[in-house]
């Protein structure tokens, strides 16, 4: 593993990353988030979920901000992927789930009685940990979401790929075969379908589930790379195990433990001077 | 330290791995398995095959000193070869020699003359076995084949060719031929044009009845049917002339033959269908009427009470039922299926569903034709009659046996088996597609559409497959709901309404147990049984090849590994 993190806990120096020299990635300075440029976009308010009599979630309170990168990490089991499905409302899928609290979007409740769900997740792109594209071609595959909409014209479904798979920097490599299965594809190439079909129908949100965990280094880079390119149109929401890739590539991260919100604030602050020990102890490695 | 490690790992070289045996064992069994069904397969095929293939006529002499032909000659198809059993042997000839006593069965043909078309003889009795090159195998529209020797063709403008002359055999096969063509006329006019003007009078008969039945007796509607049934009546007197004189044009001829015992017979040409001088002919000749006879008895109609001629209304009956049942059975189990295993709460209730789908499976399928007798028939079909077809009653239409009534009670019959290989298919669809198809913002329904059964599909297809097998196969319910020996005609067929669902049809299963069990000569129908059997078989595994073909076909386009 190049990647190596130099964290000392006193200095509060800006942290440098090694790469692997063969792969280049953009690390311009950052404009630090401020306060001012933070436009709620998802609000989770006194939220407590449950699946059947456990619950997994206990009272969390946070806002993910408006076209910027929010990092969820955390152990394994602590719910962060719960909490992310529970954003367009995945988990209803299981049965016996039920919840406290609310979850906004732009100050309109997801669970509003009058919003038909299928509505709400037309507006949420989802990138899964296994990618799974459809056993359809790969323009199929794109414009999904726009036909259960009920988009038929041509014109229109044809640009909506190109803008698409551009934006998730897969055109050049597939633009001459857009008939072809989608299962013949690479498997970071697939996971990249899997992102240009979850923004084929310009949802406002993407919400990334360890969208990185099956694939090797390289492809985890060129995904990193769009996942930067692609919050300047989107709020991004990435559930990951890896803490550098959060310190990478989030603005603002929010720290989970056994189903409670420990810690949210900027990435750099959570990683170099948390305000919590648990915070701490995680960042640093002293338990996974 | 490396001398200490090396030995104190040791392996046992002299074990076995346990139950390396049971591979031979399983190997048997498979062996055995394929084994047998090669076996019958090859048996059904040899014996069906064979009753196609032209054979030799012998010609035999019976010494003078013979029981009941002393001196006389008879000609036929040597069938079987068999030592005598079952006879008295006299003690004389049991003392005199050692030698086994052989009798064969001879098929001598001539219906109308012996009776009968298989007879045993010893060849003790015989003196003299020959094969004449001129004897004749001549196939009859009435009582099958003559085996005889051709004496000469009269025809009634007083022209008379005889067999000795050089082209006596052309002017017989083109006789044949004009006989074929004319009898073809002939079926054209009835069935179809005599048959067409029957169905209208008979619908202005009906409504005729329905008009007299209404309370004000409507003379002008009345009377405008009257005309049309004129009209009509005019027409079928015209056909009917045509008919018969193209009937009597088939009896201007005679074709007068002489048999192996030396009695003359003479037969009107309207009677040949075909001949050949079985003794003869080359093997490519006899290939050639070998290819002719199995196309004959896949194109043309039975004859006989179905101990002649061909099979292909039974053969379009089973193709026609298979298909309507599997219209009828893929909607209605995949729909049952999606609700089972999308829809439904899994609790108790659905378990139980489950259950009892399953056991359907299992109920006799004669349990099946009664209730397709007593639901489809008589309620279903009765009301159909009362509400739509109240004139023709008493005669039912739809409230009796048919082919619609029968591909129902198939489809029923067969339903389990597709719902379980529905669900089967339904449930090994990857949750990662579902998941995905939801987060795009699909519903349920739409996610099923366009994401669940087309990746089930080939599972469906599996299981359409194992109940078309299941359904074209049964015999015993379409006893009951509308199979019959004979029928008078086709399903489908070119007059409106093309499609006559209520009509009985004739079925490759049943005519099996009918040649085999009901036939009043058990051993002229034997070889039928076989060759109709082989056919059974070849239409079923041609149904499947065309299921699995289409299944191979979309499992390419939708590869998603699991079925």
């Amino acid at each position: 593993m190049n990647d190596t993190i130099e964290l000392n806990i006193e200095e509060k120096e800006h942290v440098m990353i090694d790469k692997t020299p063969s792969v280049k990635t953009h690390q311009p300075d950052r404009a630090q988030p401020s306060e001012e440029t933070f436009s709620a976009c998802i609000q989770v308010k006194d939220y407590h979920f449950y699946y059947g009599d456990n619950r997994v979630l206990f009272d969390v309170n946070f806002e993910m901000p408006e076209r910027q990168v929010t990092a969820i990490i955390g152990p394994s089991g602590c719910g962060k992927s719960t909490l992310l499905r529970n954003i367009n409302r995945m988990n209803e899928l299981i049965d016996g789930v039920h919840h406290q609290g609310d979850i906004l979007i732009k100050g309109q409740s997801v669970y509003d009685p009058t919003l038909e769900v299928t509505e709400i997740r037309k507006r949420i792109g989802m990138v899964f940990q296994k990618s799974n594209p459809f056993p359809k071609s790969i323009y199929e595959n794109i414009i999904y979401s726009l036909r259960m909409a009920g988009e038929k014209r041509k014109s229109v479904l044809d640009e909506a790929v190109e803008t698409s798979l551009k934006a998730a920097a897969l055109w050049e490599e597939v633009k001459d075969r857009l008939e072809e299965s989608a299962l013949s594809l690479s498997g970071g190439q697939m996971q990249r379908l899997c992102i240009a079909r979850a923004i084929a129908n310009q949802p406002e949100i993407l919400l990334m589930d360890e969208p990185c965990s099956a694939l090797d280094p390289i492809a985890t880079a060129k995904i990193e790379e769009l996942i930067y390119e692609l919050k300047k149109d989107f709020t991004i929401v990435i559930v990951t195990h890896n803490m550098q890739q959060a310190a990478r590539i989030s603005d603002w991260t929010a720290f989970f433990y056994l189903g409670k919100l420990i810690e949210f604030n900027n990435t750099k602050k959570i990683f170099v001077n948390p305000d919590q020990k648990q915070t701490e102890d995680y960042v640093t490695g002293r338990f996974g | 330290m490396a001398n200490q490690i090396k030995s104190s790992i040791s392996f046992n070289k002299n074990a076995r791995a346990v139950g390396e045996p049971f591979v031979w064992f399983s190997g048997m069994g498979l062996a055995l398995g394929v084994g047998m069904i090669l076996f019958l397969l090859g048996l059904i095929f040899i014996k069906g095959t064979d009753v196609f293939w032209p054979k030799s006529v012998a010609l035999i002499e019976f010494k003078d000193t013979a029981a009941s032909y002393g001196g006389k000659k008879i000609a036929g198809i040597i069938t079987k070869t068999q030592q005598k059993i079952g006879r008295v042997i006299l003690e004389t000839q049991a003392s005199q020699d050692s030698t086994d006593h052989m009798e064969w069965q001879l098929f001598i043909g001539n219906k109308d003359v012996y009776g009968y078309n298989f007879k045993f003889f010893d060849v003790d009795d015989m003196a003299k076995v020959t094969y004449p090159k001129d004897i004749v195998n001549i196939e009859r529209l009435e009582y099958g084949n003559a085996i005889a020797f051709p004496v000469m063709l009269k025809f009634d403008n007083g022209e008379t060719i005889t067999s000795d002359q050089s082209f006596f055999r052309k002017r017989l096969n083109e006789t044949v031929r004009t006989v074929e063509q004319r009898w073809k006329e002939i079926k054209v006019i009835e069935k179809k044009q005599i048959g067409a003007i029957n169905l209208k009078l008979s619908h202005l008969s009906l409504k005729a009845k329905a008009l007299a039945n209404q309370s004000g007796v409507n003379e002008k509607a009345l009377s405008v049917i009257q005309d049309q049934k004129r009209v009509l009546e005019e027409q079928y007197q015209t056909l009917a002339a045509n008919a018969r004189a193209l009937r009597e044009l088939q009896k201007k001829g005679h074709f007068i033959y002489k048999l192996a015992s030396g009695e003359t017979h003479e037969i009107v040409i309207g009677n040949l269908i075909g001949f050949h001088y079985p003794n003869q002919m080359s093997w490519f000749q006899k290939f050639g009427l070998f290819c002719q006879h199995i196309w004959e008895f896949l194109s043309q109609d039975p004859r006989e009470a179905n101990t002649e001629g061909g099979v292909f209304p039974a053969i379009f009956g089973t193709f026609v039922m298979t298909v309507l049942m599997s219209l009828a059975v893929t909607p209605f189990g995949v729909l049952a299926a999606i609700y089972l295993r999308e829809y439904a709460k899994q609790g108790l209730l659905v378990r139980s569903v489950r259950i009892a789908v399953n056991n359907l499976a299992g109920v006799p399928s004669i349990v099946f034709g009664v209730f397709g007798l007593g639901f489809f028939v008589y309620f279903v079909g009765g009301t159909i009659d009362r509400l739509f077809f109240k004139e023709a009653l008493p005669t039912p239409t739809f409230g009796t046996g048919g082919i619609l009534w029968a591909a129902l009670t198939l489809a029923l019959l067969t339903v389990p088996v597709v719902i379980v290989a529905t669900e089967e298919a339904i449930a090994s669809v990857p949750r990662g597609m579902r998941e995905g198809s939801f987060a795009c913002g699909a519903s349920k329904w739409q996610t099923i559409q366009h994401i669940v059964l087309p990746a089930a599909a080939p599972g469906i297809l599996t299981g359409l497959i194992l109940a078309m097998a299941r359904g074209a196969s049964e015999v015993a319910p379409l006893m009951l709901v509308g199979v019959v020996k004979l029928a008078p005609n086709l399903p489908l067929d070119g007059i409106f309404p093309f499609f006559h669902l209520e009509r009985k049809f004739m079925h490759l299963g049943f005519h099996i147990y009918d040649l085999g069990f009901q036939s009043p000569d058990s051993e002229a129908a034997k070889p039928m049984v076989f060759a109709t059997t082989l056919l059974l078989i070849a239409l079923v595994v041609l149904l499947n090849l065309g299921a699995i073909f289409i299944r191979e076909r979309i499992r390419k386009k939708y590869a998603t590994g699991a079925f």
